[in-house]
């Protein structure tokens, strides 16, 4: 979005592909103006910027440099392009645990998006659970939308909250934010050292039990909103042969990847939330048109969200006891239903991939492939087209004219 | 999000009209019939999980087309959508 507008507004032929409905990512999501006075003025900016929009559209393939098929509800297109800015976000990293498959429990920001969506939500019970900042912030999206929160668990220790705590110091836009979450999520029970073991109810969810500093407890809910943190969405890049670096994709200080006229900016980078990631599109979208005195001005906001980014990398990290949720019958492929003891039989993705088909469903690994490099400490391997499922006459155009 | 006074959309879950704010998805309407999206391989009810499009677990049939995933269709007046369960 920022890149976009960047370039734009130096006069470049620009074009904006989303998967989404609308623009403004998987939290703005066309509703910029809810979201702060920023947030307002990039979403109008792009509104009135010459850039043509693609939304609903899906780019899945690579048919030859400089060139990416999309898939829309009904038909495909080809997207020539001289210069390339990914900007592909980030979801949530789920953990199996028994029961997780069950109807209604789902991601914090899953939830999120499903009543931003118009699910109705008010009166209902959502035990909210994992790690990381966006529980704090779905917690309190769903209270001022009438849900009741009985409980908000991070697995994380009350130790390593206060030293985030301490860290924020250095960001005052996020002590602002902070303390208007503490507002908002008053009177909630936050317990910190805690997590779900499991969710029970037969055709869908009634309630979970969680771990609570050691002991258990069975709490009656509705919806379980459970994520643990993000996960990059790095598949493109890794299908364009960008160069990756502990899993992120690796980017020179104008966002440059190492293919040639490819740009990369926000989570796929390194987590680091909002402020990084439209500095990041800046600095990307003006180096994209040649601007890069204009990129360098950014280099220092750049630099203050990165450090922000490594204190939540420190803060969220997962601990070992998580590993230990899965029962042998847990499914941990759920496209696939594939369950926890089959896959402790193999050494590798790969193996596991050939014998069990974990991975090979519609999401392509995209939720058990975080999972078992948590579980097991399995990488993926190489990323093949197409990167997303596409109908059989999208794909007959590869290769055609 | 979906204003619930700018009035409704009716579309049919299963051969049951349902209505729902306009501007909802296809899984809102799905979880306002009370049906799961699909069953899984072994025949598990599924809901969707992410709420943005990577998870597939909330695929249905829309106006025939199969292997839709719900959470990223909006609802439009009319629309038949078929869940797996």
């Amino acid at each position: 979005m920022t890149a976009a507008v960047r370039a734009a507004e130096r006069g470049a032929h620009v074009g904006i592909v989303d998967d989404n409905a609308t623009c403004g990512g998987q939290i703005w999501r066309g509703a910029e103006e809810e979201h702060g006075p920023d947030a307002a003025t990039w979403g109008s900016q792009l509104r009135n910027a010459d850039i043509r929009k693609l939304f609903g559209m899906r780019a899945f393939q690579q048919p030859e440099a400089g060139v990416l098929l999309a898939e829309g509800s009904n038909d495909v297109c080809e997207l020539h392009y001289t210069n390339l800015v990914m900007a592909t976000g980030a979801r949530e990293r789920f953990l199996p645990f028994p029961g997780w498959t069950l109807p209604n429990v789902m991601g914090a920001g899953g939830l999120q998006a499903m009543v931003k969506s118009g699910l109705p939500i008010r009166g209902k019970r959502v035990v909210v659970a994992g790690t990381g900042p966006l529980l704090l912030a779905v917690t309190a999206y769903l209270r001022k939308q009438g849900a009741e929160i009985p409980i908000l668990c991070e697995q994380t220790s009350w130790g390593s909250l206060a030293r985030f705590s301490i860290g924020l110091a250095l960001h005052p836009a996020k002590i602002a934010q902070g303390l208007q979450l503490k507002k908002e999520l008053a009177g909630i029970p936050f317990v910190a050292n805690s997590w779900p073991i499991a969710a029970h109810g037969g055709q869908v969810l009634e309630s979970v039990t969680i771990s609570r500093s050691g002991k258990t407890e069975v709490i009656r809910c509705d919806y379980l909103a459970c994520g643990f943190h993000l996960v990059p969405n790095v598949e493109l890049q890794s299908l364009l042969g960008c160069q990756m670096s502990g899993g992120y994709v690796q980017v020179d200080e104008f966002q440059r990847t190492s293919v040639k006229g490819v740009f990369c900016a926000g989570e796929p980078t390194g987590i680091g939330g909002v402020e990084l990631a439209l500095v990041e599109g800046q600095v990307a979208g003006l180096a994209a048109v040649g601007e890069t005195k204009a990129a360098q001005r950014l280099f220092g906001e750049r630099r203050k969200a990165r450090r922000f980014a490594r204190l939540l990398d420190r803060t969220f990290r997962l601990r070992s006891e998580l590993s230990g949720l899965p029962s042998a019958e847990t499914i941990v492929c759920r496209c696939e239903d594939v369950p926890y003891s089959r896959l402790q039989e193999h050494r590798s993705w790969r193996a596991a991939k050939l014998h069990t088909r974990c991975g090979m469903g519609p999401c392509q690994g995209r939720v058990c492939g975080p999972a078992t490099q948590f579980l097991f400490q399995w990488n993926p391997d190489s990323v093949r087209p197409p990167v997303f499922p596409a109908r059989v006459e999208s794909l007959g155009r590869v290769g055609s004219d | 999000m979906p204003d619930s006074t700018s009035g409704a959309v009716t579309l049919s879950v299963n051969g049951s009209p349902v209505a729902v704010p306009s501007g909802a998805t296809v899984a809102v309407a799905v979880a306002i019939a009370g049906e799961a999206c699909r069953r899984s391989v072994s025949g598990e009810p599924r809901g969707p999980l992410c709420g943005m499009g990577i998870c597939f677990e909330c695929r249905v049939s829309i106006n025939g087309t199969p292997h839709c995933r719900s959470c990223q269709v909006l609802c439009a007046p009319g629309m038949d959508v078929r869940t797996d369960g």
